[in-house]
């Protein structure tokens, strides 16, 4: 009944200035638009930034390096156990870059529920011949579906198939930059020399482009066992496995747990590449600051209006109180005129907020670098909406809370007697 | 029928802006059911300061209050704002109309305040009010489009909505020609002699007060 009836008379002073409350309500809606279209835009900028390398790289990647032992013979002797040891010009052991035994360590991975996937790797250092020069690069040898499975090896093929990567033998996928250098067509026959010296004629079926000059102009990729072939070595040969994780955050800790399993190197993508994280990081605290920023521009703008609609409704206060209304009744008439400012700005915010995502969405953007986005990138994540409904409803409360209080203390007798 | 509804007992006031000083005396008197009682007195006197203070609205006094035989020192502001909704009705010298809401809505406030019967019994009983005060026809009117003597004459209805205990008015007469004036002054009367209310009112008009029951006059702070 109270309740009723304190937004009941909520409802016509705000409907007494509804100019001024429409230009509240308006200032709200501004800031939840411009809040949530962009954060939206900011956050699918950076979804597709860190796309270029979160879909292209292992979560962790498993391999073995070539690097000297941290345990030397020494340690293990009975007699100097209680000795400091000093060793100097310590050098690596020859070592193969293969993994043993990759297919039970491949077996036990895929049982592990914490992994999206695996996809096997080899990596090996190539010279590309062009007539007399040589240009120095890397052929990666890939399980075409797996890595297609796992990172979108399609989107980044612009021209040709990938499947033919499989389905035909000593096939090659150039990299646009190599290509161009190279002048290279698809179905020319190009030639590679192998890091033991060996020519081999390889079929290029397709280009790919990542975005990322450094690797266009240098990398190529073959199915695995080209790439077997290539360097001469068994089927079993596999240097590199690349796992992607269903949370990308459990990477440094599983790549921990491997490395001590397998007595391998485990690499996690945060670490070999943490300036992205620092990046997006940082792009994210420009929207949000923005983003409230104009949010508390808008709560100054509510503010300001109470402030006001108080001054003229003295007369109003002082007789609403004589006749029996508490100061915390005062106090939640004024709230409820808030934040029902709060929630109708915020709401058409809301859905203004989604338009204008939705028309940035539309708007061209072709980038040679990113061959498949043909528009800018939004991520319509429901979670900008929620923080901005909750930051309208606690900047109008709190733009509320001082005018309210004011009106609630407001003493009936002076403005009567005043009279 | 000889009820005290109303009772000052020494009522002390200071007022310490600029200077400290006493504007009431220890002030003490009564009123019964169905007392109409006027309060005169020079401008100055304390007569409004007195009323105010016997409101509730004004709480910085010594002394006691008591309406209905209730202690009203003590009390909480929500308390206060209580009895003011259910015991005393007020007629104020401004009208104080909320201009939003139409004539009828403004009686009805006060009820819906208190919350004891429903929207249509409030209505129900704003329309009788009104109907005592002749100015049914202009219920859904907005307040501004009525005259001032019908203004104030629906302040009065909005006074009785809650049947107070007492009616407390601070020159209701006022800001009111000789003729709307006498009107009001009419209605108190037959509120006092029909309706057995009791009314206690501030006036400076003395044709006003001597033709109600009882007269307290103030001067300087104290009754005579």
């Amino acid at each position: 009944m109270n309740n009723k009836l304190i937004v009941d008379i909520s409802r016509s002073l705000l409907l007494a200035r509804w100019k001024q409350t429409l230009v509240a309500a308006i200032g709200v809606t501004f800031s939840i638009t411009m809040f949530i279209s962009l954060l939206s835009f900011m956050s699918g900028l950076n979804d597709l930034l860190d796309g270029l390398i979160i879909n292209r790289t292992a979560h962790i990647r498993l391999y073995n390096e070539i690097k000297p032992s941290t345990r030397q013979p020494l340690s293990l002797s009975e007699e100097y156990k209680n000795h400091y040891n000093f060793i100097s010009k310590i050098k690596p052991k020859k070592e193969r870059l293969e993994i043993y035994d990759h297919a039970a360590i491949m077996n036990y991975l895929k049982k592990d529920d914490r992994i999206l996937g695996i996809a096997p790797k080899i990596m090996t250092q190539v010279f590309y011949n062009i007539g007399a020069i040589d240009l120095t690069g890397v052929i990666n040898g890939v399980d075409v579906e797996a890595e297609n499975k796992l990172f979108l090896f399609q989107n980044y093929v612009t021209e040709g198939n990938y499947l033919d990567l499989k389905n035909t033998p000593n096939s090659i996928i150039l990299g646009k930059g190599l290509s161009e250098k190279m002048l290279a067509n698809i179905g020319d026959v190009i030639q590679v020399t192998t890091s033991k010296g060996e020519q081999v004629s390889l079929k290029v079926v397709g280009y790919f482009q990542s975005g990322l000059q450094d690797i266009d102009n240098t990398q190529s990729y073959a199915s695995i066992s080209t790439t077997q072939k290539l360097l001469a070595e068994s089927a079993s040969y596999i240097t590199d496995i690349q796992v992607k994780l269903k949370d990308i955050n459990l990477a440094p800790a599983l790549a921990l747990e491997y490395q001590e399993l397998f007595d391998l190197e485990a690499l996690d993508i945060q670490t070999a590449n943490a300036q992205f994280e620092t990046g997006s990081t940082v792009r994210t605290i420009i929207s949000y600051s923005v983003g409230i920023t104009l949010l508390i521009v808008a709560g100054f703008g509510i503010y300001n209006i109470l402030n006001m609609m108080i001054y003229e409704k003295m007369d109003s206060i002082a007789i609403l109180k004589a006749t029996g209304f508490s100061g915390k009744d005062v106090n939640r008439i004024f709230i409820t005129i808030a934040l029902s400012i709060g929630i109708f700005g915020g709401l058409l915010g809301l859905i203004f907020g989604f338009g204008l995502s939705a028309l940035i969405d539309q708007v061209p953007f072709n980038t040679p670098s990113l061959p498949t986005i043909t528009t800018y990138p939004v991520n319509y994540n429901p979670v900008f909406y929620g923080i901005g409904a909750i930051f309208s409803i606690v900047t109008t409360y709190m733009a509320g809370y001082f005018p309210s209080r004011k009106a609630s203390k407001i003493d009936p007798v002076i403005i009567i007697r005043g009279k | 029928m000889n009820q005290t509804i109303l009772e000052a007992r020494k009522v002390t006031k200071y007022f310490h802006d600029p200077v400290t000083s006493q504007v009431l005396k220890e002030i003490s008197f009564s009123v019964n059911r169905g007392d109409f009682v006027s309060v005169t007195g020079r401008s100055g006197c304390g007569k409004s300061t007195l009323l105010y203070i016997l409101s509730t609205m004004d709480t910085d006094y010594e002394g006691e209050i008591l309406i209905d035989g209730q202690q009203m020192k003590n009390k909480t502001e929500a308390e206060l704002a209580k009895v003011r909704n259910e015991k005393i009705g007020f007629v104020f010298q401004f009208h104080y109309l909320l201009n939003e809401f139409s004539v009828l809505k403004n009686v009805m406030l006060p009820g819906l305040k208190m919350g004891k019967y429903s929207n249509d019994e409030i209505e129900h009983r704003a329309y009788e009010k009104l109907k005592i005060l002749g100015i049914e026809s202009e219920a859904l009117k907005k307040p501004n489009q009525v005259s001032g003597g019908q203004k104030q004459r629906v302040a009065i209805a909005r006074a009785l909505i809650n049947e107070p205990l007492i009616i407390m008015g601070d020159e209701p007469t006022g800001n009111l020609d000789k003729k709307n004036g006498e009107i009001v002054f009419d209605i108190f009367k037959e509120l006092a002699e029909v309706y057995n209310q009791s009314l206690l009112i501030v006036t400076h008009d003395n044709e006003f007060a001597n033709r109600t029951h009882r007269i307290i006059e103030m001067e300087d702070g104290k009754i005579i």
